[in-house]
């Protein structure tokens, strides 16, 4: 009994300075943000309420935008290296055969209106500003045509199964700007041009689901602006899902054995368990003579 | 020379030549261990323990790590993490393993204090054990820079930097500590040297004094009670095991160690396993970059009620730099714990709680160990500052009224 006395005590003392530098400490240094929106509301420019019409949304597609991006999966190849598009555009213009799966269809209409306001970017292009975005605004478009461009994209995104997705998606949101070297895969803008577009080399992403963790990559993905004010990172738009495919990736990458480690941790702990056990019994025995 | 006999088995041929029964009579089963213990007198042999594993788990990490700067964070979190089969494994046990180390050095400290294990023959044991820790805390340091990533970058900064506060010689002491003007790979290769060969084997030397010391003061007990050994050991070995006061080392002690090591060993490993942030801060997944100052500096959190007592002086009293003040108090911090047992001027070794002042003396220090803690890795900023300044004054004002509070002790008890 007096034992158990003396490690309650104990385990109150570590309980308290353990709460004051781990769960405390970091609720001090890291204040809650507002949750992630995946229905981004704040984009109200188009009433994404209409249904599409698809064959509409090709032609314009074909009108407006693959002048500068291609669309591999509808058979529009791209028309330039990679290091002239960077050249050309800043960074490499994203192909458009995945933006129907991993956007969110409200984030993607109203990207298509003013991309720099969707990206929450306009600190870094103020209107009337020297720089300008590569992508310029379709405001001039009406809501019906928008919905039909994000109706025939939603259409000819091909179908990613099981954790393919997972690289698919990554690769498409964040594989033009980011290097994750751990998974071999390098940014498809060359590097000084992505420095000069961004203002700083872009993360490696190899680690950062560990040193970002899960809890703040699904509220900096959603919203870097939340988290690191000024930062030159866009809003890039990702559905729920999409973003749990890429942060997916990132741990497949980053925490390679983390399955192995759950498993290897159950079957170590139940050892030293019987360990104890049959100690104790041992110590009974002992103590039982010299008691 | 002593005559040799043809022996008759295998063991005899060896005892004839080391003196085996001796040997193990000595070490284990005529080595006396008061009866009167509870699991706290278990630390010891955890921390034993714990020792062999972070070697043990060291050395499968130094087979792959490679101290250079510019692949020491992907020989970690690549090869050693992803590549080699459980070197993920030895990593996480490595690394948590030397933050659970200081919790067990801590409680074994504190149980030292509390019984007053500290005084009347025993102070060489006090000593050594204090040595041990500052190695350990060295050992801690140089290991935290090994992955080379931002927190490993920047407490090495830090710290390195405090040495910089010496008088006439700080400026020169730091670039000699670093090996450059700043912290590259000069450091990071003389502190891999450090914390595998040079720390250890003296942490090695320290373990064989501490143990040593044990010997002729032998181990206190929950009574702090003096009694003589030879004859408690007379009884026992007569056969009154009962009565007698003592127990082997063997069996009897280890008996129970093992029973209070499984169930630390049960709640190591599952954080080793499934809660390891805590030792593998997050903030350390980044490579270092010197161009990039974290948003929050700290140390370990074992490190952090010294760091905070450094920090805690942060404005100019009597003309001298709250910088100068920190590092004094930082100085006295670090060394005031080797002289406790002539702080304590109280003849009563008894637990705290017997005690009738000595015991507000070790709570009020506890609470102010934690304070100190917390608010070490608290920003300090605003209210945590005057904190922190306060935390600290208390921490030095406890050592200066240790004295006087065990003097009024010792008069109150008269003598006992």
């Amino acid at each position: 009994m007096k034992e158990l006395k003396i490690l309650a005590i104990i385990a109150a003392l570590v309980g308290i300075t353990y709460y004051g530098i781990e769960p405390y400490a970091h609720h001090i240094m890291h204040p809650e943000v507002k949750a992630a929106d995946f229905q981004f509301k704040d984009l109200k420019n188009v009433d994404t309420s209409l249904a599409g019409n698809v064959d509409n949304g090709k032609v314009l597609v074909e009108a407006n935008c693959i002048a500068c991006h291609s669309l591999e999966s509808a058979g529009h190849a791209k028309t330039m290296l990679d290091t002239d598009a960077a050249a050309a555009y800043g960074v490499v213009p994203p192909d458009l055969s995945s933006a129907g799966r991993i956007y969110d269809k409200n984030y993607l209409a109203n990207f298509i209106f003013d991309p720099v306001s969707a990206m929450h970017l306009s600190h870094k292009y103020p209107a009337g500003g020297a720089k300008a975005f590569p992508m310029p605004s379709y405001n001039w478009m009406s809501g019906q045509e928008i919905m039909d461009v994000v109706a025939y994209l939603q259409s000819v995104t091909p179908k990613v199964v099981g954790k393919d997705t997972h690289k698919a998606t990554y690769d498409a949101a964040c594989g033009r700007c980011h290097s994750m070297s751990y998974a071999k895969s390098e940014a498809t803008t060359p590097k000084d041009a992505v420095k000069a577009y961004m203002g700083a080399t872009p993360p490696d992403l190899s680690q950062y689901i560990k040193s970002r963790q899960e809890h703040y990559l699904h509220g900096f993905i959603n919203d870097p602006q939340l988290l690191l004010a000024g930062t030159s990172m866009p809003r890039v738009g990702l559905s729920e899902k999409a973003q749990e495919e890429v942060i997916a990736y990132m741990e497949e990458t980053g925490d390679s054995k983390k399955a192995e480690r759950e498993r290897v941790g159950l079957w170590v702990m139940l050892y030293t368990f019987v360990f104890a056990i049959l100690a104790y019994l041992w110590k009974r025995k002992i103590w039982s003579e010299v008691h | 020379m002593a005559e040799f006999k043809q022996a008759d088995s295998m063991y005899e041929w060896f005892d004839q030549r080391l003196g085996i029964d001796k040997f193990v009579k000595v070490m284990m089963t005529e080595y006396w261990i008061p009866k009167n213990i509870n699991f706290l007198w278990a630390m010891g042999v955890l921390l034993s323990v714990m020792f062999t594993i972070l070697v043990v788990s060291g050395i499968f990490l130094l087979m792959y790590y490679k101290p250079d700067v510019n692949m020491a964070f992907d020989s970690v979190n690549y090869t050693i993490m992803q590549e080699v089969g459980y070197g993920w494994l030895f990593r996480h046990i490595h690394a948590v393993g030397a933050s659970v180390v200081f919790l067990i050095i801590y409680i074994h400290m504190f149980t030292g204090i509390y019984y007053g294990s500290y005084k009347k023959g025993r102070e060489m044991i006090w000593i050594s054990g204090m040595l041990l820790f500052v190695l350990f805390s060295a050992e801690g340091f140089s290991g935290y820079m090994l992955p080379w990533g931002q927190m490993s970058y920047w407490a090495a900064y830090v710290i390195t930097e405090i040495f910089g506060g010496v008088p006439l010689i700080g400026g020169d002491l730091v670039v000699w500590i670093r090996g450059n003007f700043y912290v590259s790979d000069s450091t990071l290769t003389r502190f891999f040297m450090l914390h595998v060969l040079l720390v250890p084997l003296a942490i090695i030397g320290a373990i064989v004094l501490h143990f040593y010391a044990l010997r002729f003061p032998h181990v206190n007990n929950e009574e702090g009670e003096f009694f003589d050994f030879d004859k408690e050991a007379e009884k026992y070995l007569a056969g009154d095991k009962k009565n007698s006061k003592v127990v082997p080392f063997w069996p009897v002690f280890l008996s129970k160690d093992f029973f209070v090591l499984g169930v630390f060993l049960v709640f190591f490993f599952y954080l080793v396993f499934f809660h390891y942030d805590f030792a593998m801060d997050p903030v350390n997944f980044d490579k270092a970059d010197g161009l990039k100052t974290p948003a929050h500096i700290y140390p370990e959190w074992y490190f952090l009620w010294s760091y905070e007592v450094l920090r805690g002086f942060f404005f100019e009293i009597a003309g001298i730099s709250g910088k100068s003040l920190g590092l004094i108090a930082f100085a006295v911090a670090q060394g005031v714990f080797f002289v406790l047992p002539w702080l304590d001027r109280s003849p009563m070794v008894k637990p705290a709680n017997q005690r009738p002042y000595f015991k507000y003396w070790f709570w009020f220090l506890m609470v102010d160990l934690i304070v100190l803690t917390v608010y070490g890795k608290l920003p300090p900023t605003g209210a945590n500052a005057w904190v922190g300044f306060a935390s600290s004054m208390t921490f030095l004002i406890l050592f200066i009224a240790l004295p006087f509070i065990t003097k009024a002790e010792a008069k109150k008890v008269g003598g006992k």
